[in-house]
């Protein structure tokens, strides 16, 4: 039996308890047993639990003692940009004025929100270099197949419905194969050469008349810049097709080089990652697409847009792929970024990416020292080393990142990308300060000798975390998914 | 410029710069093309200090009229419930609130047990065997459901009720352009489905029928019937999207044979914040567990024997699976689902009848108020908390005079549906007094003539 002596909301409830303030019954009762068949008047009370407000906030602060986000401390979580969640950015979208609007209020009475969205717009548009940006998407992978079906919809515009698959780097993010599939396309693999950059020869054997995109992020996975860039664009408009910026590592260039000047057709950006809206143990996002003036007229229903002074939703679009989300996409998560460009300006969004690329070179070459590093070059804002010198001595990638653990620390992303070897990717952020880096490297070499020394150690870590490794095998072969008394 | 968030100083910066082995940070980017680097400074506003920003953007949100000082008689999908003091609490607890999704399981027990019992919850509310972490909202959930429901039957037919919210039936008919679904809208009558329709519809094509139970008129839409039909055929699945709070009251959409319950959890904690970010949920039976799109938190044991929770099933998912996954979907909403986990707790087993019936009660109470005025009611079925009634004015102009009076009118069904010129889609929810009610309906009755 489980040892469960931390308990469940459901085994802290009681009958007859309640942690809810009733609004006042002012209004004469009405009968409604006459108005409904029985059948649909429910017979079982769902089974909700029963507790007081103190019990409530006991819980929950119990089990926010055992999480852990950027504010409990270092979060190298690599592809996630896990920088400083800023707290003015909360107050702000705790203000009536924008948490307590309704999507379908009169756009009159709504004005303020508008110009908010369009201002974040127009930002967007200069800082992606893109034409026209739409704020609906929900979070990257919904931005991924909006940005799909928009390239979709231009082929097809175009007579052109032989363009069946999307080329995407084996360094990629698995939603991008993943978003391909459900526009309804087929992924297609290039491979990456000996610097971890898109190999050009390969890019050529997969391209042709049926490539509708190629899927890029840029800097890479592997946090290396795609110096060739330009002939990519080449090569893939040259066949006809549409280059699609993936918008995860945004954070290494703004104000260095924008996806519009490197050919790009569509991107998208995750506001949570780069523009801070806090990752919230797993969302909500936000996923905003931008495109080039070919593409613009595909772009989801309804654009913001500002007629004579007053901010409208057009609907009038007949060209669009329509609705990918109800409303007008993560407003709240939307307007944390707007908080946050209108912190930073274009000098501080400069130094923010400035600033990332420096920390991540730093701990990369301190950290090559003990870990393999598979490419190179100068990194951008993350990079990946290998745990493969460890392996040999019976310490694996995994072992590494639970022994982080023990040492306080989030670790990095490990086993991605696919292409390197037990790899670790780090993403240290423009937020954190050099002590921090050091205290982590120090670590690092700490782990490094004692996979030498004492290997056992890691292998059985961690020892200082509230639960030890879990059980996952059991988990998936029978699954538990609910609470049953 | 100092900015309050970038810890680097001018040591830190050369110690660093001089480790790496570079002169100066430009070199870092130096294998950026020349043809593509970014000559000059983005045009942005300028920087804003914390003090002024804050001036600035309240000054913005005050040129909204909100929920909390408007009277709101605006449903349609989103609604205006009271939300206890303790959801902020708990989700401004920055351990949640900034933390990734829950890859490590050893320092991220809370959130994945957040999530379990969030799990928990909507299967109990909508009588169904298993539940995911949540979605982007609930009309993706709607149309994730109608393509698994594709994918499983291996069928392309999809029979979607036009009493069904507009946005999310736009949504479906976008996520049904991948796998090249046919899409057949059934009519409605007087705010119910027309089953007849449905029933010379659902054939051996059919993937799926999907309802809205209360539907988006506020109407109660028989559910068993509907099911008979479907029986008819094998394998064609029952889509259900369902407002959960309506659930403290009905029965749940399980007993009544659905393979996919989804809905939006705003009703929960959730404010409208403009449309978003909402939290859809997604429930559907043990046998298609493994198809469910997106996170799903398992309950094991560590190496101590303690209880312990992970993420599981995982290989349904676009990180392991990639084009072969069952969906795209990365994130969850998990913020907003442990906001909605919070108020559901606060109200508890008893207090979900309670409110679904205080609703109710008011509604009943505004409908009942409008007939006296001589306003014509069009809803006469079973509803929940939302009736329809029809002016002799345009709505938005009904609409504009309301909001003189500090209230927010009801939706303007014309714009979904070109037929129902001058139909107001009236919501009342558990906060609003007798006396707004009283007023809006008086407000209504003197602009009605």
């Amino acid at each position: 039996m489980a040892n469960t002596d931390f308990p469940l909301i459901f085994e802290r409830s009681k009958e007859g308890r309640t942690g809810y303030s009733f609004p006042e019954f002012d209004v004469p009762e009405f009968n409604l047993e006459n108005e409904f068949e029985d059948s649909y008047i429910r017979k079982e009370a769902p089974d909700l639990p029963e507790v007081s407000e103190l019990e409530i906030m006991r819980h929950y602060t119990a089990l926010s003692k055992r999480n852990y986000g950027v504010d409990s401390g270092f979060y190298p979580l690599g592809s996630c940009t896990m920088k400083y969640n800023p707290k003015i950015n909360e107050d702000i979208a705790r203000l009536d004025g924008f948490s307590y609007i309704h999507p379908h209020q009169d756009p009159k009475s709504v004005q303020g929100a508008m110009e908010m969205m369009y201002d974040l717009q127009t930002s967007l548009r200069e800082i992606t270099g893109m034409h026209e940006v739409s704020l609906q998407p929900a979070a990257g992978a919904q931005g991924e197949w909006t940005g799909l079906m928009m390239i979709r919809a231009f082929h097809e515009a175009n007579g052109d419905y032989n363009r069946t698959k999307v080329i995407v780097p084996d360094s990629a993010h698995g939603t991008n194969p993943a978003s391909a599939k459900v526009a309804g396309f087929d992924a297609v693999t290039v491979k990456s050469n000996d610097k971890g950059l898109v190999d050009l020869e390969d890019l050529k054997r997969v391209v042709g008349k049926d490539t509708a995109a190629l899927m890029l992020t840029n800097p890479n996975t592997l946090g290396l810049f795609e110096t060739e860039i330009l002939e990519m664009a080449e090569i893939i408009h040259g066949a006809g097709g549409k280059l699609y910026y993936d918008g995860a590592n945004l954070n290494a260039i703004m104000g260095y080089t924008r996806p519009g000047d490197m050919g790009f057709d569509v991107v998208h950006l995750n506001l949570h990652k780069t523009f801070t809206g806090p990752h919230g143990g797993g969302g909500p996002g936000s996923g905003p697409v931008g495109v080039s003036s070919e593409l613009a007229a595909y772009l989801p229903k309804p654009l913001l847009v500002k007629k004579d002074n007053l901010y409208t939703f057009d609907y009038d679009r007949p060209d669009s792929i329509g609705r990918v989300k109800p409303y007008y996409g993560n407003f709240g998560i939307n307007l944390r970024a707007y908080t946050y460009i209108r912190t930073m300006g274009a000098e501080g969004l400069k130094k923010v990416s400035e600033y990332a690329v420096i920390n991540a070179n730093y701990m990369m070459r301190k950290l090559e020292k003990e870990y393999v590093l598979p490419y190179q070059q100068h990194c951008k804002h993350e990079f990946v080393i290998s745990g493969k010198k460890q392996k040999k001595l019976g310490v694996r990638t995994l072992d590494i990142a639970k022994r982080l653990l023990d040492y306080g620390y989030h670790p990095p992303t490990i086993y991605f990308p696919i292409n390197v070897e037990e790899a670790m990717m780090v993403e240290p952020t423009e937020t954190e300060s050099k002590e921090t880096l050091d205290g982590f490297i120090g670590t690092m070499m700490k782990i490094s000798d004692e996979a030498k020394y004492n290997p056992e150690l890691v292998q059985e870590a961690p020892f200082n975390t509230i639960v030890k490794r879990m059980d996952e095998t059991t988990a998936a072969r029978k699954p538990i998914l609910r609470y049953e008394k | 410029m100092e900015f309050r968030y970038l810890p680097m100083t001018e040591t830190d910066k050369k110690e660093m710069l001089e480790t790496i082995g570079v002169g100066s940070s430009e070199e870092l980017f130096s294998d950026i093309p020349d043809q593509v680097r970014f000559k000059g400074e983005l045009e942005l506003k300028k920087p804003a200090n914390e003090a002024q920003l804050k001036k600035e953007l309240a000054a913005m949100a005050k040129k909204n009229a909100n929920l909390i000082e408007y009277s709101s008689f605006l449903g349609a999908g989103v609604y205006d419930h009271f939300i206890p003091s303790v959801v902020d609490h708990v989700i401004s607890r920055s351990e949640f609130y900034t933390a990734y999704t829950p890859y490590q399981p050893e320092i991220s027990q809370g959130e994945l047990q957040a999530i379990f019992e969030f799990q928990t919850m909507i299967c109990e509310l909508t009588g169904m065997g298993v539940a995911n972490s949540s979605m982007y909202d609930g009309g993706t959930a709607l149309a994730e459901a109608v393509n698994l429901s594709a994918g499983q039957t291996k069928r392309k037919k999809i029979l979607v009720s036009k009493a069904i919210h507009p946005e999310s039936r736009a949504v479906i008919d976008s996520y049904a352009k991948g796998p090249n679904l046919e899409i057949v809208e059934i009519d409605h009558h007087n705010g119910r489905t027309d089953l007849k329709q449905l029933n010379d519809e659902l054939d051996e094509n059919t993937a799926s029928v999907v309802m809205q139970y209360p539907n988006f008129f506020g109407q109660i839409e028989p559910l068993h019937e509907v099911n008979e039909m479907i029986s008819q055929q094998k394998k064609t699945m029952f889509i259900v999207s369902s407002n959960p709070l309506a659930l403290g009251y009905l029965t749940p959409p399980g007993e009544f044979g659905a393979d996919i319950v989804v809905g939006d959890t705003q009703v929960f904690g959730i404010p409208a914040q403009f449309g978003g970010p909402h939290c859809g949920y997604f429930a559907t039976t043990h046998k298609l567990m493994r198809k469910v799109p997106g996170r799903l938190v398992g309950q094991t044991t560590d190496e101590d024997g303690q209880r312990g929770f992970v993420l599981t099933l995982q290989a349904r998912e676009q990180h392991i699976r990639r084009d072969k996954a069952t969906s795209n979907i990365c994130s969850n909403q998990a913020l907003n689902a442990l906001a909605s986990s919070v108020a559901m707790s606060s109200i508890g087993k008893n207090g979900i009848k309670k409110m679904a019936v205080l609703n109710m009660q008011k509604a009943r109470y505004a409908k009942q108020k409008l007939e006296e005025t001589g306003i014509e009611v069009i809803s006469q079925g079973a509803f929940f908390n939302e009736l329809v009634v029809k002016l002799s004015e345009n709505v938005a102009n009904v609409n504009e005079k309301l909001l003189d009076k500090g209230i927010i009118g009801g939706y303007d069904l014309e714009q979904a549906y070109p037929d129902l010129k001058g139909h107001m889609l009236i919501a009342v929810t558990e906060i609003r007094t007798k006396e707004e009610i009283d007023t809006f309906v008086k407000e209504l009755g003197d602009i009605h003539g």
